[in-house]
């Protein structure tokens, strides 16, 4: 057996299953987002009608596909800035000579990471809950008035998005970690023989030396966190008044509860380009600053 | 040095603020499930049980089913875990070391569809299955996930430092290239193994969406999908759910502090460029 077929076989399970599962739906999928696919055409093909852009027209003229959208904006806008700086608040503290137990922090920290979602979502649900939860307590023994977290459509996004910080920062936190390490120690020594200040030293030697893991975590993490789901799906079932409902949400309530598969394959599609533009644009972004 | 003692102090107090704040709610969903019914809806809040309990634990697998939906998690992040770890190191190897036409284009590819998400996929993939009779089934739940373009680039990235002296004087020897993956390439890629396959099996048994798309019956749930509707069931009821949420979550992270090392090295390989 030459090289070459042996490549072929053993590259033929893991091409397969990804051709016929991935690739091919995916195909399938973009089909399937110029169709008026319902109940109906599950029943029946015969039923099948092509719609061209229709979904897309219609789910553009509908507010609660805006609203989704916006929803799953907030959440991505307010919440990967927060995850990130939490996460490299946590790396730069690891990191300090001065810290003790390393190892112990890094695994506590790093815990709520191989969790469950659902399940730390329900756990979340009562430490929450307006009457009983421990946040509320906290609250009102520090003065503060109750909050209705998740009840208030004010508080509900801001409450999931507390809740996707806890869960998700340890991931970053070791990312950066790894990356704070290969920092070379002499450039601090440097700056510090020339009386820079630890200010300075991170404005100027850390933060420039991070960038490229800094842009790399952010466009994963963005990706990451427009795939909103599990969260409102647990603690709110994408309420109160929809105000925790997101575009994938939208997308498994109009796909599976209401079988309008045609209509649901044009919101993942949306979604997709979307995700895709706001990377391009990241990344250009970053590129930019680094030719200036 | 009263300066260092000081900045001392505050980095060590942020790290354990940070450090109770990550593991408090874990704590507590321990303390809970040991509870009497009803025990923690009070003021204030308690931190232990009055009289611990193993009550909720025994409502959950006598009446709510809870042992099946274990088994089912077991079974198929098991399964995952196996397939997936045979099909990703196979490729991963062919990509990193057998030389064929089109090999970088055909990676490039595979590369270019990590960008997709996994959700565009999932409304045809589930008319596919339909059609194939495997919704509702286990095998529904683990067909799509037997092989993952990370898995293949994280094999590919550690396999290419396998030297190719090693196997052009297996070549030499006669032996064949089923021979030479099994016999010389598959001891050398073990730590990739053991990262690959705690990686592959705690997103099988953490996942989600799918398999709440793909069940749509119970005897089949896994234990997300199983407590994501008990939890609907039994709003009222912390205890029992803070039961459910320790049978979920205890298995992976157990597993995770058993392996933490192999686990954190995926996770820093995988975030590298290729």
């Amino acid at each position: 057996m030459n090289p070459t077929r042996a490549a072929w076989i053993f590259l033929a399970p893991a091409l397969l299953v990804l051709g016929l599962f991935f690739l091919l739906p995916v195909i399938a999928a973009l089909l399937l987002s110029l169709t008026d696919y319902d109940l109906y055409a599950l029943a029946n093909l015969h039923n099948l009608r092509f719609v061209a852009l229709g979904n897309y027209w219609e789910l553009l003229h509908r507010p609660l596909f805006w609203s989704a959208l916006g929803h799953t904006f907030y959440f991505v806008i307010v919440g990967v800035p927060l995850s990130i700086a939490t996460s490299l608040g946590a790396a730069l503290l690891l990191n300090s000579p001065l810290a003790r137990m390393k190892s112990f922090f890094r695994t506590a920290l790093f815990a709520p990471v191989v969790t469950t979602v659902v399940a730390t979502a329900v756990i979340w649900r009562y430490l929450f809950n307006t009457k009983y939860g421990w946040a509320n307590y906290f609250l009102q023994s520090v003065g503060i008035h109750p909050i209705d977290w998740l009840g208030d459509p004010h508080w509900a996004m801001p409450t999931i998005i507390l809740f996707a910080v806890w869960k998700n920062f340890g991931y970053n936190m070791i990312i950066f970690l790894a990356g704070l390490q290969a920092i070379p120690m002499d450039l601090y020594e440097a700056a510090r023989i020339d009386g820079a200040s630890i200010r300075r030293q991170f404005q100027h030697i850390t933060l420039p030396m991070l960038k490229p893991t800094l842009v790399m975590v952010a466009i994963l993490t963005v990706a990451g966190y427009f795939q909103l789901f599990a969260e409102p799906y647990v603690m709110t079932e994408g309420g109160p008044l929809q105000s925790t409902t997101s575009v994938l949400y939208l997308m498994y309530e109009e796909g599976f509860k209401w079988w309008n598969l045609g209509s649901a394959s044009a919101v993942a599609f949306l979604l997709f380009v979307i995700m895709f533009v706001v990377t391009a644009v990241l990344l250009r972004v970053s590129q930019r600053g680094d030719e200036a | 040095m009263n300066e260092t003692r000081f900045s001392k102090a505050i980095i060590n107090g942020l790290l354990l603020g940070g450090a109770i704040v990550a593991l408090f709610p874990l704590l507590w969903m321990l303390s809970v499930s040991f509870m009497q019914p009803g025990e923690a809806s009070s003021l204030p809040p308690p931190l232990l049980p009055r009289h611990a309990t193993f009550g909720n634990y025994r409502e959950l697998f006598v009446h709510a089913g809870m042992g099946r939906y274990l088994i089912n998690s077991l079974l198929v992040s098991t399964a995952i875990t196996l397939l997936a770890l045979a099909c990703n190191l196979m490729a991963g190897y062919a990509f990193a070391k057998l030389r064929f036409a089109g090999r970088e284009r055909l990676f490039q590819l595979l590369i270019g569809g990590l960008v997709i998400p996994a959700q565009v996929a999932m409304l045809p993939l589930f008319l596919l299955l339909k059609y194939l009779g495997l919704v509702n089934s286990y095998a529904g739940v683990i067909v799509p996930g037997m092989a993952t373009i990370f898995g293949i680039f994280l094999v590919r990235q550690y396999a290419r430092g396998i030297p190719d002296d090693l196997l052009e004087a297996a070549r030499i020897d006669g032996a064949g290239e089923m021979r030479i993956f099994v016999q010389i390439v598959l001891p050398l890629l073990k730590p990739i193994m053991v990262t690959l396959a705690i990686f592959t099996f705690l997103a099988a048994w953490n996942d989600f969406m799918w398999p709440l798309i793909v069940l749509t019956g119970q005897e089949h749930y896994t234990l997300p999908i199983a407590l994501a509707s008990l939890s609907r069931e039994h709003v009222q009821d912390s205890e029992l759910m803070m039961a459910g949420s320790v049978v979920t979550v205890l298995p992976v992270l157990a597993l995770f502090l058993a392996l933490q090392r192999y686990y954190l090295q995926g996770l820093l390989l995988g975030s590298v460029k290729g």
